[in-house]
C-alpha cells in the first residue's frame, strides 16, 4: 500500500529545496482569470520558482494584508471556486512536475469534505496545504485525512510563537513557513524580526527545510534571507504584478521571480 | 479534541501570530476570575458606575393586552451607555488592565459595542480604536461621533460586505499586527477560545440577577426567557444560570430579515451550515463552497452571519429553542411597547420582544415569560422613522 502511494505521488516538496535555495512564489488562483492561473504558473516556473503556492480565494481572508484581499475579491468576483482550482491544476499538472501547495482558510476545505479535498488533491499530485486559521492546536481537524491521501500539512512558525517553536517544528512535514514578522500578509520595507534564533530552535528538532514568508518583495530582502534559511516565500509582490498588468502579466512574472533567483544564487 | 469546546463547536482556529497571547489570556483569566480583589473591583464598576443590578419590570399593560402569561422586562437598557455590551467591556477592560495592556480595539456593529468599549476605555484610561464597517457608519453616525467624544479613534472598514464582520476581519488583523501591548476586546460570545467563555461570564450576570429577582417577585423561575441572538451575548447571559432548570424554557430569536425565503435575513440556526470561520467551529451563513455569505437584517447589531459556540451547542442538544423574527415583527414589537409601556426598545431587542408577543396569548395567566430587553431604543429612532417612509436624520 505505502510503495503503491509512493509511485502515484513522485513529486515531493522537498524537491524544491534541491536546486540552491528554493524561491516560492504565490497567486491567488482565478485572480485575473483560472485561465490565466495556468499560464501565470508556468511562467513563475520558467522564472525559476521551485515550489508554487496556489490560494483558493475566500470571501474573508482574515490573515492577509490589502493586496491580497483584493486577489481573493477578483477572483471571487468572476465566480472562481474550488473545483475551477483543481481543473485548472490538472491543466498545470499535465505539463510540469514543479511542487504545488494549496493556500486555503479551512472553511472552504472543512466545507468541500475532508475525505473529497485530500482525494482530489491525491489524485491531482497536490503535495501539501497551508491553512492560516487552522494552527498545530487544531491540526487534529484534518490531519488523519490529509496522511491517509499523502498531503504534506505545512507548518506555520510566528515571531510570538516562542516555546511553541519546538513543539510545532517537532511534528512539522513538508516545510516550515516561518512568518518573518507580525502582521498580515504584504511588503514591508524592513523586516526586524530575530529570525536566525528562532531558525537555531527550529533546526534543533527537525532537518525539515524552512522558509520564510511575509513582507518580502526585493531581491536584497532575498538574497539576505535565503543566507540564513532554506528558502524564501513571495506572495504579495506577485499578486501585485498581477494586479498591475491584468492579463498581461506572463513576463513581468517571469522576469521578476528570475530576479529574485538570481539574487538568492549570489 | 483541543481546548474550548462546546460539544463540537467553538476551538481556536486562528493565526499562529496570536496563540500564544490567547493561551496567556486564558491563564491569566483563569487566575483573575477567581481572584477576590479583581471580583470586587469589577462588581464596584459594575454596580456604582453602569448601575447595575438592572430592573426586572413587569409589563402590566402589556399583559394584560396580550391576555396570556405574565411579562417581565429585564431591564439591560437601563445600564450605563444603554445596553447589555458594558457588562462584558468592564469586565474585559479591567482584565486587559491587569494583564498589563495599554491599549483596547473592539469591532462594532450599531455602534454600541463600540460605545461600551470606548467609554470604559475612558474610564481605566486606555488607549481605544474601535472598527466600524462603512455601511453601519452610515445607519449609525450618531454614535461614530459618540465614539469619538469619548475619546476613541474610529475606523471606517471598507472591506468586503462593509458590515460587522467586516469589522471582526479588520479587528483581528490589527491584533495580529499590534498584539504586545493591545487587547482585543470581542463585542459578543464569540471568536477563537476562551472569548465565548470570558464573555459569556461577565454576561452571565444578567441571567443571575433574572433567578434572584424572579424569585423574589414570583417565589417561582420563570417558564420562558425570551432574548435576541445576533452572535447571542446578551442571549447566553440570560440563559446561563437557567441551563440547569430544564423546566424553563430557553428562546432566542434571530433577525429574519425580509423572510427565511429570501436572501435577506440573518438567521444563522435556520439557515445556516456548519463551518469554521471567525476563530470557531459553529453554524455560519454560506454559500457554495464555503464562502462566507453576506447577511441582511434592519437591525446593525444582529447584522452577523455567525452565531456563538454555545449556543449552536445548545441547539444541537435541544435545550435551547431558536426561532426568529423578521423586520416587520421587530418594528411592530418597537412601536408597540412604546406606545404601550413608555420603553423604547433596541431595535435588536424588538425581536425578541416580538416572540414573546407571539406566544404570550396561548399561555396560561399563571405562566411567567422573562424577556431581557438588550438595550434602549433612542439610537433606533430614525432609523425606524426611514423604515415606515419619513424622512428624517440624526
Amino acid at each position: 500500500m505505502n510503495n503503491k502511494r509512493d509511485k502515484m505521488n513522485k513529486i515531493k516538496i522537498k524537491n524544491a529545496f534541491t536546486n540552491g535555495k528554493a524561491f516560492i512564489g504565490f497567486l491567488t488562483g482565478g485572480d485575473p482569470t483560472i485561465e490565466k492561473t495556468i499560464e501565470y504558473v508556468l511562467a513563475m516556473e520558467e522564472g525559476g520558482c521551485d515550489l508554487i503556492e496556489i490560494g483558493i480565494p475566500f470571501s474573508d481572508p482574515v490573515a492577509e494584508g490589502p493586496v491580497i484581499q483584493k486577489a481573493n475579491q477578483r477572483a471571487l468576483s468572476n465566480n472562481t471556486n474550488t473545483d475551477d482550482i483543481f481543473k485548472a491544476i490538472e491543466k498545470i499538472r499535465a505539463k510540469t512536475n514543479i511542487p504545488l501547495v494549496l493556500l486555503t482558510y479551512i472553511n472552504p476545505v472543512f466545507y468541500y469534505g475532508y475525505e473529497n479535498f485530500f482525494k482530489k488533491c491525491n489524485q491531482l499530485n497536490i503535495n501539501g496545504i497551508i491553512s492560516p486559521d487552522l494552527p498545530y492546536d487544531e491540526k487534529e481537524e484534518i490531519l488523519e485525512t490529509a496522511n491517509k491521501y499523502n498531503i504534506d500539512i505545512i507548518s506555520l512558525i510566528a515571531p510570538t510563537s516562542s516555546q511553541r517553536i519546538k513543539m510545532i517544528a517537532k511534528d512539522a512535514s513538508g516545510f516550515i513557513y516561518l512568518i518573518s514578522s507580525m502582521g498580515v500578509t504584504g511588503m514591508r520595507s524592513e523586516i526586524k524580526t530575530e529570525l536566525k534564533s528562532i531558525i537555531k530552535d527550529i533546526k534543533e528538532v527537525t532537518t525539515i527545510p524552512i522558509a520564510v514568508g511575509f513582507g518580502i518583495n526585493r531581491p536584497e530582502q532575498a538574497e539576505k534571507i535565503s543566507k540564513i534559511a532554506d528558502g524564501v516565500i513571495v506572495g504579495s509582490a506577485i499578486v501585485n504584478i498581477i494586479e498591475e498588468h491584468g492579463e498581461n502579466a506572463r513576463e513581468p512574472i517571469k522576469e521578476y521571480v528570475k530576479t529574485m533567483k538570481d539574487a538568492m544564487s549570489n | 479534541m483541543s481546548k474550548g469546546r462546546f460539544g463540537i463547536h467553538g476551538g481556536q482556529y486562528i493565526s499562529e501570530t496570536l496563540m500564544n497571547e490567547l493561551l496567556n489570556l486564558e491563564k491569566e483569566y483563569d487566575y483573575f476570575k477567581n481572584d477576590k480583589n479583581f471580583k470586587k473591583e469589577l462588581n464596584k464598576l459594575l454596580n456604582e458606575y453602569a448601575g447595575r443590578p438592572s430592573l426586572l419590570y413587569y409589563g402590566k399593560r402589556i399583559t394584560k393586552d396580550l391576555g396570556g402569561a405574565k411579562i417581565y422586562l429585564k431591564r439591560e437598557d437601563l445600564n450605563h451607555t444603554g445596553a447589555h455590551k458594558i457588562n462584558n467591556v468592564l469586565g474585559q477592560c479591567l482584565l486587559a488592565k491587569k494583564m498589563g495592556k495599554t491599549r483596547v480595539i473592539a469591532e462594532t456593529g450599531a455602534g454600541q459595542h463600540g460605545v461600551a468599549t470606548a467609554t470604559a476605555a475612558a474610564l481605566l484610561d486606555m488607549e481605544c480604536e474601535i472598527f466600524m464597517g462603512e455601511e453601519d457608519t452610515k445607519r449609525q453616525s450618531l454614535n461614530v461621533f459618540r465614539m469619538e467624544l469619548l475619546g476613541a479613534k474610529v475606523h471606517t472598514v471598507k472591506t468586503g460586505t462593509k458590515v460587522l464582520k467586516d469589522a471582526v476581519n479588520d479587528a483581528f488583523r490589527e491584533w495580529i499586527s499590534r498584539v504586545e501591548d493591545t487587547h482585543y476586546v470581542i463585542g459578543s460570545t464569540m471568536g477563537p477560545h476562551p472569548f465565548p467563555t470570558i464573555v459569556r461570564d461577565f454576561q452571565s450576570v444578567i441571567g443571575n440577577e433574572i433567578k434572584e429577582q424572579i424569585l423574589k417577585l414570583e417565589g417561582k423561575l420563570p417558564n420562558t426567557i425570551i432574548a435576541c441572538v445576533g452572535g447571542g451575548s446578551n442571549a447566553i447571559g440570560s440563559f446561563y444560570n437557567f441551563i440547569e432548570d430544564s423546566e424553563v424554557e430557553l428562546i432566542g430569536v434571530e433577525a429574519a430579515g425580509k423572510g427565511l425565503d429570501t436572501e435577506y435575513h440573518a438567521a444563522t440556526i435556520a439557515k445556516g451550515k456548519l463551518g469554521i470561520f471567525h476563530g470557531m467551529k459553529s453554524y455560519f451563513c454560506q454559500g457554495n463552497y464555503g464562502q462566507i455569505s453576506p447577511v441582511y437584517s434592519i437591525s446593525a447589531g444582529l447584522d452577523y452571519p455567525g452565531i456563538g459556540p454555545e449556543h449552536s451547542y445548545l441547539h444541537d442538544i435541544q435545550r435551547a429553542k431558536y426561532v426568529s423574527a423578521t423586520d416587520n415583527e421587530a418594528v411592530n414589537a418597537f412601536e408597540y411597547l412604546s406606545h404601550m409601556e413608555g420603553i423604547i426598545p433596541a431595535i435588536e431587542s424588538s425581536h425578541a420582544l416580538a416572540h414573546g408577543m407571539k406566544i404570550a396569548q396561548d399561555m396560561d395567566k399563571e405562566d411567567i415569560i422573562v424577556i431581557t430587553l438588550s438595550g434602549r431604543g433612542d439610537k433606533d429612532v430614525a432609523a425606524i422613522a426611514r423604515y415606515k417612509g419619513i424622512e428624517l436624520y440624526e
